[in-house]
């Protein structure tokens, strides 16, 4: 037993190293004091001051994150409206036509959607004058539509496997379907609710091709601004603004789990 | 429909119903529609023009006066081995590329659902997080890594491991790394809410292995990264062949190929697990 476990830590240090060694190279080399990426010229923090400055770098980033969580929240709830669907209504019209769709989208090529989406967004504008100009709204709807499929996917597969007899028990009792509903089925789908915003949030988050294909001026996200950074050579001032993204998150996510703790700890004692 | 199979109450059937209008209108809208955008472009002919086909209809001054389309895009397809074999080689490393993935995603994401609460949300977002900064970044980090003079290699020799650098770059090595890193969470995520159950023991973690876990692999994993493989042949037809038609004919081909064993491997599930009830 204790060899098992023992096999099983070390594949889960193995997939966290693979994971996180490519950022810890981009975190090294953001405080590299050279303009090379790849050479190291001595610590420095001339990168970091500079960001602060570029006003540019900043604006997107907050584009990015502001998109994402926006089209993660969207996605997951008709996601998860269609997962409930497919999976516990005896009689629905077009189950097919809906199983399809909200399938589809996990394997269209990128490009594919996102050309496809710019030549609905174009006539739309001609015919109902709406997308007027296309930008952050534009690449919005675009992730919501892509990404409600992951969500669907993963709701599903924990509903497949969910024991239905709390939520018939509560109904027999004369439950409000909408307080059942939010009292039992949301809690017990709350895992799946949680890999499937992080998916989706993710998703939106590092997209570039169907960003590009559907956003117009003045909306730049951070990945379209790294992309067109990198064609003239990576700068270290990206490593700087990756280094900031992770730190932020870290620190959050620490500060989370410490207020939690902290919280159980008073509601023990 | 008898109610004996209806697990919901009659009201709760008819909610249901009426709230998922929202996002079946929604994927007519913003999917179905430019699908069949797409399938218009793909019975097109192609044209050295903006935009590079024909037009499906031939505008006069009553209307419609004509219809214009051809299938020797499909025709070609089918004709030209080329794509075949693209689709099946891609086929072949997307399956392989899942596989390796599976072998890492299942035991992290078995060992992340049997933690304590709090400690599983840290590690299931610290699985995420390399994935906030743009995937550009991750791939440059990766060439410095892999590279004859880079670190790996450095390690390596030094420690006396290996006598010359090992070429990791611009090869199959590379390629199935790249896949692992790329879909690695979208393995782990889904197997983690599968996985995570409040009575968790030992019998049931072996019924873990069962055939329902296998979805998640199945439904996300495979699926997304065939596409991102072919995804580049189609950017070449696009883009530098402009070649838009025969692109878009590749895409419908893609798609159904994709989906149809899909949606019925779905069907299938949903029949068997009424068949146990």
């Amino acid at each position: 037993m204790r060899h098992r476990s023992l096999g099983l830590l070390g594949i889960v240090a193995f997939g966290y190293a693979f994971l996180y060694l490519p950022i810890l190279s981009v975190m090294i080399y953001s405080f590299n004091d050279s303009r090379l990426v790849t050479l190291w010229g001595g610590f420095s923090l001339r990168w970091y001051a500079h960001l602060l400055e570029d006003e540019e770098v900043l604006e997107a980033a907050l584009l990015s994150l502001r998109i994402a969580a926006v089209s993660a929240t969207v996605a997951t709830c008709l996601g998860a409206l269609v997962a409930l669907a497919m999976q516990r209504l005896t009689r629905l019209r077009g189950r097919l036509l809906l199983a399809g769709m909200i399938t589809a989208p996990l394997v269209m090529p990128e490009i594919i959607t996102g050309l496809s989406l710019l030549f609905l967004f174009i006539s739309m504008a001609e015919w109902i004058g709406w997308p007027a100009t296309r930008g952050a709204t534009t690449i919005t709807v675009a992730h919501i539509t892509f990404s409600m499929a992951y969500v669907a996917v993963v709701v599903r597969s924990r509903l497949a496997g969910m024991d239905e007899s709390l939520e018939e028990a509560a109904m027999d009792l004369g439950g409000r379907p909408l307080a059942v509903f939010f009292d039992i089925t949301v809690p017990m789908l709350l895992p799946a609710l949680v890999s499937g915003w992080l998916l989706a949030f993710t998703l939106s988050l590092d997209d570039l091709v169907i960003s590009s294909f559907v956003s117009g001026p003045g909306a730049t996200t951070l990945p379209m601004l790294i992309f067109a950074k990198v064609r003239l050579g990576v700068t270290p001032d990206i490593n700087a603004i990756a280094t900031i993204i992770i730190a932020l998150v870290a620190v959050g996510v620490v500060t989370a789990a410490l207020l939690t703790r902290r919280r159980e700890g008073a509601a023990s004692s | 429909m008898s109610d004996e199979t209806t697990t919901l109450g009659g009201r709760a059937q008819r909610w249901l119903q009426r709230a998922v209008a929202f996002p079946y209108v929604w994927l007519l809208l913003f999917f179905l529609t430019p699908f069949l955008i797409i399938l218009k472009i793909s019975v097109a002919e192609p044209l050295v023009a903006q935009p590079p086909f024909t037009p499906l209809f031939e505008w006069g001054q009553r209307g419609i006066e004509g219809v214009k389309l051809t299938f020797e895009n499909y025709a070609f397809l089918f004709q030209d081995g080329y794509y075949g074999i693209i689709y099946l080689s891609s086929l072949k490393m997307a399956a392989i590329g899942t596989l390796l993935c599976l072998l890492i995603g299942y035991p992290m994401a078995y060992y992340i659902a049997r933690q304590p609460a709090r400690r599983r949300q840290v590690l299931l977002l610290a699985v995420i997080l390399p994935f906030w900064i743009s995937f550009l970044l991750r791939v440059y980090a990766w060439i410095g890594l892999l590279n004859n003079r880079g670190v790996i290699n450095d390690v390596l020799l030094y420690l006396g491991v290996i006598d010359e650098p090992l070429t990791m770059l611009y090869n199959d090595f590379a390629v199935y790394l790249g896949i692992v890193y790329s879909y690695l969470p979208f393995m782990i995520l889904p197997l983690y809410a599968n996985l995570e159950r409040l009575d968790i023991d030992l019998l049931d973690a072996a019924a873990d292995l069962g055939a329902r876990r296998w979805q998640a692999f199945i439904d996300v994993t495979l699926p997304l990264s065939v596409p991102g493989i072919i995804g580049r042949v189609l950017w070449d037809e696009f883009f530098i062949s402009r070649d838009w038609p025969v692109a878009s004919a590749v895409s419908i081909i893609l798609v159904l190929l994709l989906v149809a064993p899909i949606v019925w491997f779905q069907r299938v599930e949903t029949r068997e697990q009424e068949a146990a009830r």
